[in-house]
């Protein structure tokens, strides 16, 4: 059993964080690995197989961001930024605490960021290919989970049999379709919670590195809502649906200004709401890795040229959740949602949905502005 | 008789519009904003007591600072009223409104009489008049002066966005003795270009564009903007005073 101070900057953290760090802090000690991720297309399923806990390690905050400019230009994506300030500073424990942190070639900005991350971490990068329909995407993709698969048995003597796999993608689907029935909840006419609270509970979930308990966690809340009311949710209000970028670091600057305003978030599509809570590996294919592989594909994240799932997802979900109207969140740099945006646009004009986009970062600068144009968004929908 | 208020508390300066029942202007007024919104609201309160408004007006504020005004029964975003005060000034139901502010320009799609879809400037100032008052300053002119000048200039450009790394090119182009007219057409025609990449993002409801805002009173912007956007733009004396009375009009139906 080895033993792990803890970074200096943990006293300054609140003490739900803190105990998040000490159960983190407790694992490692009991000899268990800690695999960080930023990404949404990191097969968590394999991970689960090796034993390790994942942790995401995407940054939302903008006290790092400082930092992270001394090495990095500034007019970069601020989640990206604020990540690397995290590592940099070594303010975030789960960062300091990662053994492994996985990325995948996903957007430039992460891609470069990832290299100078693994100068003193140890960093795994997987190549996603980004055409998802081009006919050796599915098996250049699952040659890459392969190579990672083999690359943990490896270095870290630990055998991913077929079983453990098939394990963690029964378990992760659990989890997956508890994820989704919590969501799906809003789709009422009168959602039980606010998009705030929603969110915020699922971000906090995301750090119960117990699985079985997030799970229940999950669907406990699930089951007190069906007669619950929330005082965060507007009777009657504007029915929004959220899609663009991970929007962690600017969710309540955003999602506060909507529910100010009058109107109900319904939707998350971005990367930590329903999108990849619905990519679901098949758990009794004949070959789990092409199955975790095939899910993964699916995601539909502005780095896939072309990006069909999201447009045929996002009018989808518009009806399914009854939304009112579109808010199409960009991080500042963030060159591929932003430049999808135009054609996001386009596709609810012609779907006659409502749309609106904002380009924003993690400061607070544009914080009135941004309320001025979302209530004048909401307004636009009628009485 | 009665009658409605509409106060919009811009970035710059803060616009009364008081409207009778058959919608009609019976007094405006416009006084700079200063340091502090609230106060602002108060002199406004006082100033239409001293020409005769009383107090159980109806009243709507607009603007960034209308959360300021605690005898508004109703804040309404500069968006939505922008657009209703347009249709009233010109008389249309479909139309561009391009508002040109002190903070933000707005660019707004009305169609029959709704906002159908809007954008405004992000937090950088390229492109607002807060841009064409620094510029002016540099060049040691008035607002008007600047645009007057501007129609007389031509051949030079500013290709910096931000404000501050333009002011640098202006001083720049002063060192190198670049003549002042066309330093202030380069000017302007750095707002023109940024206002209308900015139109072509919007969906064109083929209407009428006009300009509203404290800029619509420099004649050679409206000019600048027709040749840019190829259409016809119009403008209205009570132009600045748009968001004023959309908030009115709104009033009016409380």
């Amino acid at each position: 059993m080895s033993n792990f101070d803890l970074p200096a900057a943990f006293e300054e953290y609140s003490e739900a964080r803190q105990a998040g760090f000490l159960k983190v802090k407790e694992a490692k000690e009991g000899g268990r690995r800690v695999a960080g991720t930023f990404c949404a297309f990191t097969p968590v399923e394999i991970l689960d197989a090796a034993g390790f806990l994942t942790v995401s390690l995407c940054g939302m905050s903008a006290e790092t961001i400082p930092a992270a400019e001394t090495e990095l230009p500034r007019n970069l994506c601020p989640l990206i930024k604020s990540s690397y300030g995290f590592y940099l500073t070594d303010k975030c424990p789960y960062t300091y605490f990662a053994d492994l942190i996985v990325g995948e070639t996903t957007c430039d900005g992460k891609k470069k960021m990832y290299e100078m991350l693994g100068k003193s971490k140890e960093l795994y990068v997987l190549h996603l290919p980004q055409g998802p329909d081009l006919p050796y995407a599915h098996e250049m993709w699952t040659a890459e989970l392969r190579r990672f698969i083999e690359y943990l048995e490896d270095t870290y003597d630990v055998e991913i049999t077929e079983e453990k796999l098939r394990a963690a993608i029964e378990k992760r689907n659990v989890m997956r379709s508890a994820r989704c029935r919590l969501m799906e909840l809003l789709r009422a006419d009168t959602p039980p919670i606010s998009g705030t609270e929603l969110y915020t509970f699922l971000d906090g979930i995301g750090f119960n590195f117990d699985l079985d308990d997030a799970i229940a966690k999950i669907n406990n809340l699930t089951s007190s809502l069906s007669t619950h009311k929330s005082e965060g949710v507007t009777v009657g209000g504007k029915r929004i649906l959220i899609t663009g970028c991970p929007i962690g670091g600017v969710f309540r600057k955003v999602v506060g200004a909507i529910e100010r305003a009058g109107a109900n978030v319904v939707c998350f599509e971005n990367c930590s709401g329903i999108k990849p809570a619905r990519c679901m590996p098949d758990q009794d294919a004949a070959d789990p890795v092409a199955a975790i592989a095939h899910s993964y594909l699916n995601i539909g994240c502005s780095v896939m040229t072309p990006n069909p799932r999201r447009m045929e997802t996002l009018p989808a979900l518009v009806k399914e959740f009854r939304a009112d109207g579109v808010v199409d969140i960009g991080l500042q740099a963030c060159h591929t949602y932003l430049v999808e945006g135009h054609a996001i646009r386009q596709l609810c004009r012609d779907n006659s949905i409502p749309y609106m986009a904002l380009e924003t970062d993690y400061s607070t600068a544009d914080a009135g502005q941004i309320d001025t144009r979302i209530a004048a968004f909401i307004e636009t929908l009628g009485e | 008789m009665k009658y409605a208020v509409g106060i919009d508390i811009g970035s710059t300066y803060a616009k009364v519009v008081v409207i009778d029942e058959d919608k009609n202007i019976c007094f405006t007024l416009a006084q700079p904003t200063g340091w502090s919104s609230v106060d602002t609201a108060e002199n406004v309160r006082l100033q239409l007591e001293e020409a005769g408004f009383g107090q159980d007006y109806p009243c709507v504020a607009t603007g960034y600072g209308r959360i300021s005004v605690p005898y508004a029964k109703k804040t309404i975003t500069e968006i939505t009223c922008h657009a209703r005060g347009a249709c009233q000034l010109f008389g249309e139901e479909n139309l561009t409104v391009i508002d040109i502010g002190g903070q933000d320009t707005k660019i707004i799609a009305v169609k029959d009489g709704t906002v159908q879809d809007f954008l405004m400037n992000d937090k950088c100032s390229a492109g607002t008049g807060r841009f064409l008052e620094i510029m002016a300053k540099t060049l040691e002119l008035s607002l008007g002066e600047l645009c007057d000048l501007a129609r007389q200039g031509g051949g030079t450009a500013i290709s910096s966005m931000c404000t501050v790394f333009a002011e640098s090119e202006v001083i720049s182009l002063i060192g190198r003795g670049e003549a002042r007219e066309n330093i202030a057409f380069a000017v302007v025609e750095s707002v023109v270009q940024k206002v209308a990449s900015q139109a072509g993002k919007l969906q064109d409801v083929g209407g009428q564009v006009c300009l509203t805002g404290g800029l619509c009173e420099c004649g050679y912007v409206r000019e600048a903007l027709e040749r840019t956007l190829g259409k016809s733009v119009i403008t209205s004396r009570h132009g600045r005073f748009a968001g004023a009375l959309g908030a009115a009009l709104s009033a009016l139906k409380l």
